[in-house]
């Protein structure tokens, strides 16, 4: 499953969703807003998308992964507008038959999502707002 | 044209049309913003998507393309 939402959400729905019989591993990864971030305070995040392509990305990404790692399922939800410290940035889930593939195929798809899927987020600190400089290509 | 994050912030707008001439280029498009967005004009790292997917200086263009610029991005 692929999400892009405003919304909070509960990792243990998600996870509950995605198992199944065949999984004898389940790796997830949860990010968060960090309240500290080059030596500066973050007050709050804005997390800004590109929807449409956003979406197209993660898609192509989550059948990588399948393809690739033998996985027998992606998720990935990831937020974006007004978020607080501590709040649930994004969260990747993937169920495998052994962990090895697991977690080769979630560090896969955070990688590709560093890399190529149109988010941007802003800190706000008490010295002002700074973008967040991507990693990508 | 649409622009996302610093980009949009820089260009002091989300979206505009921009008229080129018949088989002008990704790379052309680029150059055309760059001057009409003074900001831009230093800007070295540059991504365009067209129509969603991510385009090479060279590809060309067509009447009726959404094109969008933004920084490297930042998720995850």
């Amino acid at each position: 499953m692929i999400r892009i939402t405003r919304e909070d959400f509960s990792v243990d729905e998600v996870l509950g969703r995605l198992r199944t019989g065949n999984m004898g591993a389940l790796v997830t990864f949860v990010g968060f807003v960090r309240n500290k971030s080059e030596g500066r305070g973050v007050e709050r995040m804005e997390i800004e998308c590109y929807e449409d392509m956003t979406l197209g990305q993660l898609e192509a990404i989550r059948e990588e992964a399948l393809e690739r790692f033998g996985v027998e399922e992606v998720t990935v939800i990831h937020r974006y507008g007004n978020l607080n410290v501590s709040d649930k940035i994004m969260m990747i889930a993937v169920g495998a038959a052994h962990r090895a593939e697991a977690f080769d195929a979630c560090r896969y798809v955070l990688e590709q999502i560093k890399g190529r899927v149109p988010i941007w987020k802003k800190e706000v600190t008490p010295e002002g707002d700074f973008w967040v400089e991507g990693e990508g290509p | 044209m649409i622009y996302f994050a610093l980009f949009r912030e820089m260009a002091g707008l989300s979206e505009e049309e921009f008229h080129l001439q018949e088989g002008s280029t990704v790379e052309a498009l680029v150059e055309a913003i760059k001057v009409q967005h003074g900001p831009l004009g230093g800007v070295e790292r540059i991504l365009v998507a067209v129509n969603g997917e991510f385009a090479e200086p060279g590809e060309t263009l067509v009447e009726g393309d959404v094109a969008a610029l933004f920084p490297p991005v930042s998720g995850g």
